[in-house]
């Protein structure tokens, strides 16, 4: 079989710039072989080379000193969590796999995103993703979202990790191209942090994992061009296979051959398969690698280099090890079964070279293919959109006439009802951790001797307490509204990290770092450039107000279909500490009796809007998708979590619960019918609430101000809240009572009233009946 | 009391089984991989919940094969204290320890959830513990945990009080609503005819602490541990 030769059509066809291709002939000295035409392909994608994004993203905050492995150095970030202990975690898409075969496509990002963690030398402990889909009353939208939920479950049930939180949003933006983002964490002591690095010129390069096959060719390059119409059949031979009895297999056997320390180096093989594994450890580590594609395992026969190479086949692993420790290796395969290979050496040539049969096919110096990709300065010009959102106003917009019905169709819209119908597929309780499962503000999960990758499996101690750790408790959240970004890409991004960490310090935690999935259009386009640039500077002011580094993440472009661009989505995955079990605070009220109190401003007075601007009120009830979102002042929102936090910690507060879409009448719905004890067994508790009259009834009570937070308490501790709000400079008042079956809230004359169980219904059941 | 807790490939709670019954309950507490061929100085054995061999062709279905299942079985035979949870319960099954089958939940669905769990039969080893009338608090997770039996086996597990544990409502009454998989009769558990070997689908080792919000699973465990 003869390669194709090399032509400026062929060039094109691998997504390669003329300019770029000259670059490519400059960095060889010579043309490229069709195998590495194919590699730089994959190594110069969007997907992998964030050649558009580089220059902005380092506008990120990426240290404190809790960071202990920063972002970008490795496949993830490391963050110390105390007592010698650190976890690791990321957000990764897999935007496009999903969207033309939503099942594998969304359980091998589940996957990918797992082994991320693992070759960290983490034990992942814990998962969550965030997706988007178009209105859930499309039944093409309906088949993604049932195929992306049932793939999650599928592999991570399988592989056995908690996927103990999310975030599922609707909208017609997103129709047909839906969004997947998937997180993971792992725990594990800061001696057991794994270096993806090809360390030591004449180690052993293995292979770990089932044989390489044609699936996913060249998923990353795909991930970096927009979809089409043909894409689903086009395409379909670039979405991967997810195995995830296998990647269980994979992960034990790695982390008990790392407690050997007989790794020199580990990476996984994600995007761009075994080019990116081989170049990128080869480039880290300052050395050269030579590896033979004969004694690659093949699924498939005749497979060529360029297919071997560009493969993206599942549950792959690539380990360099210490010479001379080859046996232990193999031992520790063997027993877990696993299919391995002996496929190359570490050298001291900087060059990455690849055999087939003994005859050389690639030789590129891997520093430059890894490091040195081309980088763009794109051009951006604000939206034309813009000056027209920010010029609504509400006067045309007629006041809420019926705040009952308006706030029953609220609880039912697919965006704020109950996400049980989407949790209930995953098993969010596996590994015995989940201290608060899927349903409140944030989850939070127990870290305990077996969250570590120590000693591996076979020998845990029996009844041994002594070699017990304390106890910690790590809270977990993803957030993100595409409107408010559309809307205004600085404030709206601000937005999602405030939230977050609003979300965290509601379950009683100290957020300590964020991964980020930027999920945008082509960067082609000027006005998308101009969205992500200033997304971009309003995570990162955020992230700095808020002391929570970015460890990592990713960027996925590109995200758009003939209609257009989905609304600029970043999303936000943040992670808190709780020290103590007696801090861990759910949303939902306890008691007959105990006082609501509100802390923070019921009505955020500087905007014009009143909180309405991009809220789900106008999008639900007015139909539209307009003005400028919430205003986020970040000190004020910060002095209103930490007044939260200190009442918590101080043991003063029952539930805290952050309002967010939907405004103070949904914060407090759910307030009163988010508590599940059992299958059928929800436990719903009544709420009087009284408000101080305003100008506007749906801005007060559907309104999306920022910076407030929903707490109860008992009567004795109402005045110690107050005085210690008050000492730290945040309004807070009383705002209702807790009790009885029915949620009222009554302004000047006027009373609403609603059956906690009516509301129950709308709220929990209406996914599951939109599915049927 | 020597506990021997069984370890497939795709075991996923055997560290959970571990955890609980090492540094809950305060039992000497062994993983057993799957290619050992005997079962030590154990006194009772879990073979616990997850996907044993991927699970990909049925539950159970190659699992029943391994060298410790053989094991497992003589030591059954001996009269040897055996608990399947969840995957565990499927092995069971499959390896004809116990009568029945578990076939895809009506929904067609994997199930995460908190069920009500009620005792049938009190006069087991993993029930005796219980308190009477208890409402157990307890979560599922399975895809496959609708359990089948024909109406003569039924009726002759009935007879001989095999059925140990049902899905109730919060009344305590087993009710098509409190059933999360379509499972015969709200059959949750079962137990065999000498009433040494058991299994269930709900997980009794992710109830037992408060932290997790419901310690109910460990009159479960606790049944299993009192000396008869």
């Amino acid at each position: 079989m003869t390669d194709p030769i090399i032509t400026p059509e062929l060039v094109k066809e691998h997504g390669l710039t003329p300019d770029e291709y000259q670059h490519i002939r400059a960095i060889l000295g010579r043309d490229p072989s069709y195998t590495e035409l194919g590699i730089f392909s994959v190594m110069w994608s969007e997907h992998c080379s964030y050649k558009s994004t580089r220059p902005l993203l380092k506008q990120f905050p990426t240290r404190s000193s809790r960071i202990l492995v920063g972002a970008g150095e490795e496949n993830a970030g490391i963050i110390d969590i105390g007592d010698g202990l650190a976890i690791a975690f990321k957000m990764e898409s897999h935007n496009h796999p999903s969207a033309v075969e939503p099942f594998q496509g969304a359980a091998t990002g589940v996957g990918g995103i797992i082994r991320d963690i693992f070759t960290m030398g983490a034990r992942p402990v814990c998962a969550m993703n965030s997706l988007r889909f178009g209105e859930i009353t499309s039944p093409e939208s309906r088949r993604l979202f049932r195929g992306v939920v049932a793939g999650i479950a599928h592999y991570g049930n399988c592989f056995g990790i908690p996927t103990i939180a999310g975030e599922v949003d609707f909208d017609s933006t997103y129709q047909g191209n839906p969004l997947v983002n998937a997180f993971c964490l792992g725990v594990l002591r800061h001696d057991q942090i794994a270096r993806g690095a090809a360390k030591g010129v004449g180690n052993p390069v293995f292979y770990v994992g089932p044989a390489t096959g044609r699936d996913g060719l060249a998923g990353a390059a795909f991930a970096s061009q927009d979809l089409t119409e043909e894409s689903a059949e086009q395409q379909r031979g670039a979405v991967q296979v997810g195995d995830p009895f296998m990647e269980k297999l994979v992960l034990e056997a790695c982390l008990e051959l790392l407690a050997t320390d007989a790794v020199a180096g580990i990476q996984d093989m994600g995007a761009a398969g075994l080019t990116c594994s081989t170049c990128e450890t080869a480039a880290r580590a300052g050395t050269g690698i030579e590896i033979d594609l004969s004694k690659v395992p093949q699924r498939a026969p005749n497979m060529t280099p360029y297919e071997i190479m560009l493969s993206e086949s599942q549950e792959r692993m690539l380990i360099i090890v210490q010479r001379g420790r080859e046996a232990e290796v193999q031992r520790i395969f063997d027993k877990w079964d696993l299919p391995w290979a002996l496929i190359g050496h570490v050298t001291d040539t900087g060059h990455m070279v690849v055999k087939n049969h003994g005859q050389i096919v690639v030789d590129i110096p891997a520093k430059q293919i890894a490091d040195e990709s081309p980088v763009y300065h794109r051009e951006f010009r604000e939206p034309a959109y813009l000056p027209e959102v920010r010029a609504f106003t509400l006067r045309d917009v007629p006041d809420t006439q019926d705040p009952v019905a308006d706030l029953k169709i609220l609880m039912a819209c697919p965006t704020i009802a109950s996400k049980n119908w989407v949790y209930r597929q995953y098993d969010h309780m596996v590994r015995n951790g989940s201290t608060v499962c899927p349903g409140s503000d944030a989850a939070v999960i127990r870290i305990k001797t077996d969250s570590l990758p120590a000693g591996g499996l076979a020998n845990v101690a029996s009844g041994d307490k002594k070699s017990g750790l304390r106890e910690k408790y790590l809270a977990l959240t993803v957030d993100g509204n595409g409107i408010y970004v559309y809307l205004d890409p600085y404030e709206g991004s601000k937005i999602a990290v405030a939230e977050a960490a609003r979300n965290l310090t509601c379950s009683g935690a100290v957020p300590l770092g964020v991964t980020d999935n930027l999920n945008f259009g082509s960067p082609l386009n000027p006005e998308i450039m101009f969205q992500l640039r200033k997304s971009i500077e309003g995570l990162a002011e955020a992230c700095r107000a808020f002391h929570t580094p970015v460890t990592g993440g990713n960027v996925s472009l590109y995200n758009q279909s003939p209609e257009g661009a989905i609304d600029p989505t970043p999303t936000v995955g943040m992670v808190g500490l709780i020290e103590k079990s007696e801090h861990i605070t759910t949303q939902w009220f306890k008691d007959d009796g105990d006082v609501i109190l509100l802390l923070g401003d019921l009505v955020e007075k500087r905007d014009p809007l009143h909180g309405l601007g991009g809220s789900a009120y106008l999008k639900r009830i007015r139909d539209t998708k307009n003005g400028t979102p919430p205003l986020c002042d970040l000190e004020k929102e910060k002095a209103v979590q930490s007044a939260a936090r200190a009442c918590i910690q101080a043991g003063l507060v029952k539930s805290a619960h952050d309002c967010r879409e939907g405004g103070f009448a949904v914060a407090l719905a759910a307030c009163c019918i988010s508590q599940q004890i059992a299958r059928g067994t929800p436990r719903l508790i009544g709420a009087q609430v009284e408000l101080p009259a305003s100008s506007r009834l749906d801005a007060l009570l559907f309104g999306e101000a920022q910076s407030r937070i929903v707490v109860s308490c008992a009567p004795g501790n109402v005045d110690p809240i107050l005085s210690r709000a008050s000492h730290m400079g945040v309004t807070a008042a009383i705002v209702g009572r807790v009790g009885g079956d029915a949620f009222s809230i009554k302004i000047d004359a006027r009373t609403w009233s609603w059956s906690v169980s009516d509301l129950h219904d709308l709220w929990w059941n209406s996914i599951a009946r939109a599915m049927q | 009391m020597n506990f021997a807790v069984l370890q497939f490939p795709g075991s996923n709670c055997d560290q959970d089984c571990v955890h609980v019954l090492a540094n809950v309950l305060g039992q000497p507490t062994q993983l057993l991989w799957h290619k050992e061929e005997s079962l030590g100085n154990a006194d009772a054995v879990i073979v616990p919940g997850g996907f044993s061999y991927g699970d990909y062709l049925r539950t159970g279905a190659i699992a029943r094969f391994s060298p410790v299942l053989r094991a497992v079985r003589e030591f059954a035979a001996a009269g040897g204290l055996v608990l399947g949870i969840c995957n565990g319960f499927q092995i069971l099954c499959e390896a004809g320890l116990l009568p029945g089958a578990l076939v895809r939940n009506r929904s067609l669905q994997f199930r995460c959830e908190h069920v009500h769990l009620g005792a049938v039969h009190y006069d087991s080893p993993f029930t005796r513990a219980i308190p009477p009338g208890k409402l157990m608090r307890i979560p599922v997770a399975h895809g496959e945990g609708c359990y089948f039996a024909d109406a003569e086996t039924l009726a002759r597990m009935k007879a001989n009080g095999q059925v140990l544990w049902q899905y109730v409502n919060a009344q305590g009454h087993p009710v098509s609503e409190a059933n999360p998989n379509g499972s015969v009769e709200n059959i949750a558990g079962i137990c065999n005819e000498k009433r040494n070997v058991a299994g269930l689908m709900p997980h009794p080792e992710r109830a037992s602490e408060d932290i997790l919000g419901s310690a109910d699973g460990r009159h479960i465990l606790s049944s299993m541990i009192q000396t008869p």
